[in-house]
């Protein structure tokens, strides 16, 4: 059951004053549009055409806003499909991440103990490690494919959701609510599912939106070292990888585009989650 | 005190156990057949089981396990793949440039981050404030290649004010090696800025909401004073452990800088042994990278608890 709260109002009425919120919604709506509809955008085809190949590395023009890259493609057309591959690669793992560490949090938090220190120690040792080494590691071991990507950021955001949630669940677990579910003899099971993950969701939805941010940040870190993606699809840190050789002979464009994109994505994304998470503070 | 520093060195003790067998099951377990990893799939098989031999990757696990960490405590992490040259030795030279790097980022970072949380927690609310705290924690989730790269179009390609790669040439002097030291510590500057910021803006809000800063202005200690003496003196506490904690995505942070900045340090050499499938290399330098981490957080933790008497007396329940 979800204890009823006047706060929701509050909270919309926060979010709605909040100029972060709707600069950040704006900006990571538009790249999920383009994500979704990028080929109908697209002013050029992004995997390019046979005959590309004449104007490669064109500096921007009335023709190609953005210039075009080494083997002679729209810059513009690969940024704007460019989206896809950073969003769902991050989506899935971050996804993935909150779904295995809700549930994990919740038998930690619900049951505790023994299980609360292991989790804890194993959380330390991952943590002396960063994320991108982690990920290399695992990456070179299994051999780099996009799955691969997926599962591995996953699984390091597991232990931290877990974290998180965990703390939310303890704050719950000798609440009235609970008690009288134990009372009626529900399992274990249906307390921590139907009763208590009702109350922590605003906890996990703060959660999702920052690590979405992280795994955004680590998937095209991890594509720019040539982690994960396959070469011919379009993609922003692939794009920077390949050609930022070509900065000292003074051809920016293909690198420049695929940057600012980067960075706008990965602040409208934080300016969203910041604004959820002042939202439910207050 | 002495309790509370024994039991949080058995605690890193512990954690870094934990953390080799993690590396080993990353470099030993995951890869499957070792040598085949190495030398590809087109290796005849005896090539292949030679090489397992020669790494004792053909022994059961617990041996190879036992062998590896004991020689690891004894200060030998065996020999890389690819350069044929001692890990520690690759690992020693790669860590000397990684620090001076680091060192830079700190020390531009450090006082930067500090000032902005005192003028953002001073300004609480105030326009100032925000551009600090939302600018600080947007500049800290853009990858360190994307700031990178727009730094080096626009301060290198088109300004050419600073060189783009991090190496100078060999036998330069302290002036040359800062200037091509500057534009790759921005990228991590920029990173660690908005944590530091925060850390300290919290502490500063804190203590001048305090009853000894009330008392103090009630007493009619000028302000300047109340925040020198006062405030700072408590404020400063936390900024030192989010600092000790950032050790460990500075060296995360450093992979990808080194790459785009062509420099031989430890991120890059990490990145090197990962692209040569070098497995002994990459356990060892992760390993190093590990145990420096912990070092640094436990170091962080006794300062800490000797400088904050409230968090002793709570380290010995």
């Amino acid at each position: 059951m979800t204890i009823p709260s006047a706060s929701r109002v509050q909270r919309w009425a926060v979010l709605r004053r909040s100029a972060t919120f709707w600069v950040g919604a704006g900006i990571t709506l538009m790249w999920v549009f383009f994500a979704v509809f990028g080929e109908l955008i697209a002013p050029f085809d992004p995997l390019g055409t046979p005959q590309d190949v004449l104007n490669r590395l064109d500096s921007p023009s009335a023709a190609h806003w953005f210039g075009t890259d080494q083997l002679g493609r729209d810059v513009l057309s690969r940024v704007i499909v460019g989206a896809r591959s950073a969003l769902t690669v991050a989506l899935a793992a971050t996804a993935l991440g909150t779904v295995c560490g809700t549930f994990l949090g919740l038998v930690v938090g619900y049951f505790g103990g023994i299980v609360d220190d292991i989790i804890g120690r194993i959380l330390d040792a991952f943590l002396s490690i960063p994320l991108v080494i982690t990920a290399m590691i695992a990456l070179t071991a299994l051999g780099p494919n996009t799955l691969g990507v997926v599962i591995v950021i996953g699984l390091v955001f597991t232990p931290l959701i877990a974290k998180t949630v965990r703390a939310a669940v303890l704050a719950e677990r000798h609440l009235d609510y609970v008690s009288a579910a134990q009372l009626r003899r529900e399992g274990p099971l249906h307390i921590m599912l139907v009763e208590i993950l009702p109350n922590v969701t605003n906890v996990i939805t703060v959660e999702f939106t920052v690590r979405l941010g992280y795994a955004i940040f680590t998937v095209l870190a991890l594509s720019f070292l040539g982690f994960g993606i396959e070469p011919s699809v379009p993609d922003w840190g692939l794009a920077i990888a390949q050609h930022y050789g070509f900065l000292t002979g003074d051809i920016w464009w293909p690198v420049l585009f695929p940057a600012l994109a980067i960075a706008s994505l990965v602040v409208g994304i934080n300016l969203l989650s910041d604004g959820i998470a002042q939202a439910y503070e207050s | 005190m002495t309790r509370f520093v024994l039991r949080r060195i058995g605690l890193a003790l512990i954690t870094l156990f934990l953390l080799s067998i993690l590396v080993f099951i990353g470099t030993q377990l995951l890869p499957g057949d070792v040598g085949r990893r190495v030398l590809g799939p087109f290796a005849t098989p005896e090539a292949v089981d030679a090489l397992n031999e020669r790494l004792g990757t053909d022994r059961a696990l617990v041996v190879q396990y036992v062998d590896w960490i004991g020689n690891a405590v004894q200060g030998d992490l065996g020999d890389s793949i690819s350069a044929s040259r001692p890990v520690t030795e690759l690992l020693g030279r790669a860590l000397r440039n990684s620090a001076k790097l680091a060192v830079v980022s700190f020390v531009i970072v450090v006082p930067l981050g500090v000032l902005g949380g005192i003028l953002a927690a001073l300004r609480r609310g105030k326009l100032t404030d925000r551009l600090i705290t939302v600018g600080g924690l947007s500049a800290t989730v853009i990858p360190e290649f994307v700031s990178g790269i727009v730094l080096i179009i626009i301060f290198a390609v088109w300004l050419d004010w600073f060189p783009g790669t991090a190496a100078a040439p060999p036998g330069s002097g302290f002036i040359t090696q800062l200037h091509h030291l500057i534009l790759p510590a921005i990228p991590l500057v920029l990173v660690l800025f908005g944590y530091i910021a925060r850390i300290t803006r919290a502490g500063v809000i804190d203590a001048l909401d305090s009853d000894y800063v009330r008392t103090a202005t009630l007493k009619g200690l000028p302000r300047t004073t109340i925040i020198r003496r006062e405030v700072l003196r408590n404020a400063l506490l936390p900024t030192i452990a989010v600092v000790a904690s950032q050790i460990g995505y500075l060296i995360g942070g450093l992979v990808v800088v080194e790459v785009l900045f062509n420099y031989q340090g430890i991120g890059r050499l990490l990145f090197d042994a990962a692209q040569k499938a070098d497995f002994p290399l990459l356990a060892g330098g992760v390993l190093v990278v590990g145990a420096a981490f912990q070092v640094t957080m436990l170091l962080a933790d006794i300062s800490y608890s000797l400088l904050n008497p409230r968090i002793r007396v709570g380290g010995k329940t």
